[in-house]
Order: C-alpha cells, then sequence, then structure tokens
C-alpha cells in the first residue's frame, strides 16, 4: 500500500457548513424518498459522501438500507428529493450509468456469477480487449496477471484465478468484489453489508479493506446493522428505522454506546427483557439483555 | 498495510500439481466425448461397414443436419434460455424463400435475403417479447412454435395451394444457391456434403466468440447470474435478443439446406425437431439452468444422435430402438451434468 495516508481529524476540520455547499460533496443526498405503490420505503433520508471519507449506514433488517444503495446504484429510482453527484443533480436509469459516474457497489448477494471464474467475474461488464473491429478477442493474459496483482495489493493470495468464483469463501468473495470496485477507478464504493454473512476473523479482514479503499480515497458508504463494525471505520453515520432517517452524526458527535443505544432503541431492548422473561427464557440471556437495557440508559 | 503482507511463494501448496486427467474431467463437454468414444468403438465393432468412409460420411451429414442448429441452441442454453421454435422455423425459413421467389417469380437469391430476415427476425421477436413480459421462455417460445406451425401450413395452401411449396429448381439463382447450401465436396472417393463444412465452421466461430470475446463473457454472465451481470453493467437484455437471432440465423442455414437440397419443402414437416436440438446441447454439456457449456460439447452432442442414428442402420437392427437409446443417453448425461455443476460449486 503505497497510496497517501489520509489524516481523517484533518478532513473532519474541513468541514462544511451544509448550507453553504462549498466545496461539493462527492455524493450528496437530500431529502430522498421512494415509494413502491402505496408503501413508503424510504422518506426525507439526507447525506453526504466525500472523498476518503466513510459514510455508514445503520438500521435494522427492513429499515430501508437496501431501498436507499439501490437508489444510489442505479437499480432504482427515487421519487422525490435530489440526488447529487460532484454538485450536479442526477437520476440513474440503470446500473450502469451509476458506474459510468464512477459508484460501484459490492452487493450483500455480492453479483458474482458463481460458475464463472474468477478473473472473468473480476473484468465482468468491463473486459479488456486487444484486436480491431468484429475480431477483438478477449487479452486473457492480461486479465489474469491484473486479476491476480490486484488481488495480492489488497492482500488476499488466491490459489487460483481460473477456479469458479463459487469455490470461495464469503470474505474472499468480498474481498475480489472490493478489489474489482477499486480497480476500476470507482469514486464511490458501495458495500452492501459486507460483514453480515462473516465471522470474526472474516469481519476484520472486510473492515480492513474498507480503510484500505478510504486511504486510496474512494469515498465508502458502509451498510450494515452493526455498530461494533461500523463505528470503528465511519465518519458519518446515518441511522435509519422504517425507511426515515433518525440521525445523522459526525464521529466526533457520537461515542459508540450512543450509537449502540440509539440503533437499538431502549424501551424496545426493555421490552424484549421483559418478553424473554415471560417466554421463561434462559436467565442468561434475560441478564445480558438486561444489562445492556441500562447499559443503553446510562 | 504492506509489512503484514506475505508474498504467496511462487509455487503454491494449496494447488496440487495440475493433474492433466482432472484438468480434462473439470471440462463441460468430457461426458458427450466419453459417450461418443464409447458408442464409436461399439459400432465399429458389430458393424464391418460402419467404419467405411463413405458411411462415415453419412453419419457427418446427418450429425451436421442436427449440429448447425445445435451451435445456436447450445449458446442461447448457455444465456440461460431455450428454444422451443427452432425446428418449425427452420421450415418457416425454407418456406419463405421459395415461396416468396416463386410467387413473384424473383431471383431465387431475393428469397434467399429475405428468409434470412425472417428467420433473424422471428428470434427477435421470440427475445423482445421474452425480455418485456419476463414470461419463462418455455411459454414464449411454445406459442410462438404453435403459431408458426399453424402459419407453414396455413400461408403454404393459401398461396401454392397445396401441402407442400412449388418447384423451385428451373428458377433463376437455384443452381449457385444449391452450390452454396447443398452441394458436396469430394476428398478423394468420398463425397462430403457441404453442410459438414458450414457446421464446423459455425462450432469454430462459436467457440470463439463464447471463449475469448466480451459477447462470450456476457453469454456465460446472463446464463449464471442474470441480477448479478446486469449489477456490473452487462446488458442482458440485448446479449439474450442477440442469442435468439443467432439461433434464428442457424434455422436459416438449415432451412436454405433443406430447400436446396430438393427444390420444395413439406410446410407440415419440422414439429419435434426442436427437442433434436435441445438434446445435442444438453448430452454435450450445457446446463439447462444457463451458465455453464461449450459449443464444442454440442458439436459432439449432434454427432452422438448422428452416429446413433445411423449406426444402428449400418448394424441392422431394428430403428425403432433408436428412441430409447436417445433418451437413455439424454438421461444419463445429465446425471454426469449435475455431478459436474454439484462439484463446482462446492464451497
Amino acid at each position: 500500500m503505497n497510496a497517501k495516508q489520509i489524516d481523517q481529524q484533518q478532513l473532519l476540520k474541513d468541514e462544511k457548513d451544509p448550507l453553504t455547499h462549498t466545496p461539493v460533496h462527492l455524493l450528496s443526498l437530500e431529502n430522498v424518498g421512494k415509494h413502491y405503490g402505496n408503501i413508503v420505503a424510504l422518506r426525507d433520508v439526507t447525506m453526504a459522501v466525500d472523498n476518503g471519507r466513510v459514510t455508514c449506514v445503520l438500521g435494522d433488517n427492513g429499515a430501508g438500507k437496501s431501498t436507499l444503495i439501490k437508489i444510489i446504484a442505479g437499480l432504482h429510482q427515487h421519487d422525490e428529493g435530489v440526488l447529487h453527484i460532484m454538485g450536479e443533480e442526477r437520476k440513474f436509469d440503470s446500473p450502469r450509468d451509476a458506474l459510468d459516474a464512477g459508484i460501484a457497489t459490492v452487493y450483500q448477494d455480492l453479483a458474482v456469477v458463481p460458475l464463472m471464474p474468477i478473473w472473468r467475474n473480476f473484468f465482468l461488464g468491463s473486459e479488456l480487449t486487444s484486436g480491431f473491429g468484429p475480431f477483438k478477442s478477449l487479452d486473457v493474459q492480461k486479465m489474469k496477471d491484473i486479476t491476480k496483482k490486484e488481488l495480492a495489493e489488497m492482500g488476499i493470495d488466491l490459489r487460483d484465478v481460473e477456479q469458479p468464483i463459487g469455490q470461495l469463501s464469503g470474505g474472499e468473495r468480498q474481498c475480489v468484489a472490493i478489489a474489482r470496485a477499486v480497480y476500476f477507478g470507482a469514486k464511490v464504493l458501495i458495500l452492501d453489508e459486507p460483514t453480515a454473512a462473516l465471522g470474526v476473523k472474516q469481519s476484520g479482514v472486510v473492515l480492513r479493506y474498507i480503510l484500505q479503499a478510504r486511504d486510496r480515497g474512494l469515498g465508502v458508504i458502509f451498510i450494515t446493522h452493526n455498530p461494533h463494525h461500523a463505528f470503528p471505520v465511519g465518519d458519518r453515520f446515518l441511522l435509519l428505522k422504517r425507511g426515515k432517517s433518525i440521525g445523522y452524526y459526525d464521529k466526533k458527535d457520537i461515542t459508540l454506546d450512543e450509537l449502540t443505544a440509539q440503533m437499538a432503541g431502549g424501551a424496545e431492548l426493555a421490552e424484549l427483557a421483559h418478553e424473554l422473561e415471560q417466554l421463561g427464557g434462559h436467565s442468561d440471556v434475560v441478564k445480558e439483555v438486561q444489562a445492556e437495557v441500562a447499559g443503553t440508559s446510562r | 498495510m504492506t509489512q503484514t503482507l506475505i508474498r504467496p511463494p511462487a509455487v503454491d501448496e494449496r494447488v496440487a500439481v495440475r493433474n492433466p486427467l482432472q484438468n480434462l474431467l473439470g471440462r463441460p463437454e468430457v461426458g458427450a466425448l466419453v459417450g461418443a468414444v464409447v458408442l464409436f468403438v461399439f459400432f465399429a465393432l458389430v458393424s464391418q461397414t460402419f467404419l467405411q468412409p463413405n458411411a462415415i460420411a453419412t453419419v457427418l451429414y446427418g450429425s451436421s443436419t442436427i449440429g448447425i442448429m445445435a451451435v445456436g441452441v447450445s449458446l442461447l442454453m448457455i444465456g440461460g434460455e431455450f428454444d422451443l421454435s427452432t425446428g418449425v422455423a427452420v421450415i418457416s425459413s425454407a418456406l419463405t424463400a421459395s415461396m416468396f421467389s416463386w410467387y413473384f417469380s424473383t431471383n431465387v437469391w431475393v428469397g434467399v435475403i429475405l428468409a434470412l430476415v425472417v428467420s433473424v427476425g422471428i428470434g427477435y421477436v421470440n427475445g423482445w417479447i421474452l425480455m418485456r413480459t419476463k414470461l419463462p421462455s418455455f411459454i414464449v417460445t411454445l406459442a410462438t412454435f404453435l403459431m408458426l406451425t399453424g402459419l407453414n401450413l396455413g400461408l403454404t395452401r393459401l398461396i401454392g395451394g397445396s401441402v407442400s411449396s412449388p418447384s423451385i429448381s428451373n428458377m433463376d439463382g437455384f443452381k449457385s444457391a444449391q452450390a452454396i447450401f447443398a452441394s458436396s465436396v469430394t476428398i478423394g472417393s468420398v463425397d462430403v456434403k457441404i453442410t459438414v463444412f458450414i457446421w464446423i465452421a459455425l462450432v469454430a466461430v462459436a467457440s470463439w466468440v463464447l471463449l475469448r470475446t466480451k459477447v462470450g463473457n456476457w453469454i456465460f454472465a446472463v446464463g449464471g447470474d442474470a441480477n448479478a451481470a446486469r449489477a456490473v453493467g452487462v446488458p442482458v437484455k440485448g446479449t439474450k435478443i442477440g442469442l435468439f437471432m443467432a439461433v434464428g440465423f442457424c434455422g436459416w442455414i438449415l432451412g436454405m439446406h433443406n430447400l436446396f437440397a430438393f427444390d420444395s419443402v413439406q410446410s407440415g414437416e419440422g414439429v419435434g425437431n426442436e427437442f433434436l436440438y435441445i438434446i445435442a446441447a444438453v448430452i454435450g454439456g450445457c446446463l439447462l439452468t444457463g451458465g455453464y457449456g461449450s459449443a464444442v460439447g454440442g458439436a459432439i452432442g449432434a454427432f452422438i444422435f448422428g452416429m446413433a442414428n445411423k449406426g444402428i442402420v449400418y448394424a441392422q437392427w431394428n430403428p425403432d430402438w433408436f428412441k430409447f437409446f436417445l433418451g437413455l443417453m439424454l438421461l444419463l448425461a445429465t446425471i454426469v451434468n449435475l455431478i459436474v455443476k454439484r462439484r463446482a460449486e462446492l464451497k
């Protein structure tokens, strides 16, 4: 890693007033909303992403996290509010549009084709070719070499780039997807629950890649429901609940405990403890939840 | 982070020394290849005439008439769709060429070009409806199959007043078209039909497209996981519609051969042939669910079909057994494919 280390404190100090809007954000949302028929999936969401910064989107299942990233990634279009890229108002018609604007997404289900070799997946949709006109053919050797090199630079040592990507572990596939986005010059990297299905160690590895991507100057949007994963890497935190924003914080304005409390909602936890007790839940679990309740109301 | 990175050793201990046999077994068409060799040896042993050059040429000709379509159908199947209208679409193409040039008394080549437009157009319509409605390709192409069957019979009777198209053998351009689509090339003392060469050329082009071009990468991707492909910017609709048009193109070639091998076409023919093409592709290792397979596999599948079809005659058996045998091959091939896919997805 030879990329310039960006001092996060320095960046936080340069934070501009949201009203003056100078300098512009890499990507920003203002009061964005989306409804499917009469169901409101998302409303009034405001957030910003900058170079070398990580914006975390936190929320429980069904909070609207997926809808939000689908809007930014071009899979869906927003019905309300505005989406700015480098200060210019945009609405994406397709994922290709978003990709062309420099927005790359690493999906929860990974957007890889399991039966295809790693190198074909790495270059899928942006294949390298050589030759002219109708005789353009894939530059197979170059693509294999680049895949191997890029993955090694991310610290991923893969056995063989020719093997089907379905044979890799979840963490390895995440890393391939992140390396792919970084290689193709993404300016904004969206990570949809990258740590959701991973063990503790694998999650740590993925968090490290998030920081690597940030230090390469990318704006990262990190979607998660785990504040313990979000807090150490994030610079800004957007909390979603039932399709609405319930808080948008800078790192300097919030602590991990506060974040956790906001996420869980103290009252709901208390209710859960009560319910568990009534159902005759294991006394240890009940105690744990009660301790958590005590922690959040601190 | 550089310090923590452990450079992989030049030879990775986790990769066993590449076993060439294992490499070969990982190919999609290996099951079909083994089947083809077994079948070839079998017929060579039970029949004295099977190994004679003339017999081989006949087997190859039989294989090519299936194989030309199997090229398109294999690609389409790798792209995750299949087409039930191919059998009658071949006849539609032949009928278009002969009826048009006969009715308007034009040069035969005018009809041939029009047939190309119609064939590729049928593919386009199939693909377009499929992408527009998101219905399963089974339903859409079954509908096309039925409509084309009706159109073939109805229009032929309406225009020509008969169930077969009128003879066009004395029309302008017939000889030159016949030379292109239905002639023979003499190699040594054996006449080899031109369709065999067209077949081999199509397989070569399709293999190159599939393995060495962007479009080939997209075909695997749209068949393997269309959503993932769309998310990374692959034009899924265009790729699938293009595949249906490629199938239409193959149908045009075979239709022209059927027309110029004689001089007229029976309007009721072709029904049921679509399954032969699909069977050839499946025996050749293409997964019915898409994302896996090869053009060479489809060709081997067609060759197995040709060998079985003619070999039974050379062995002087009752051809009634042919269908049973075909079904058995299909079942075995599908089981082999299933095992291959499970192993490929193994984590």
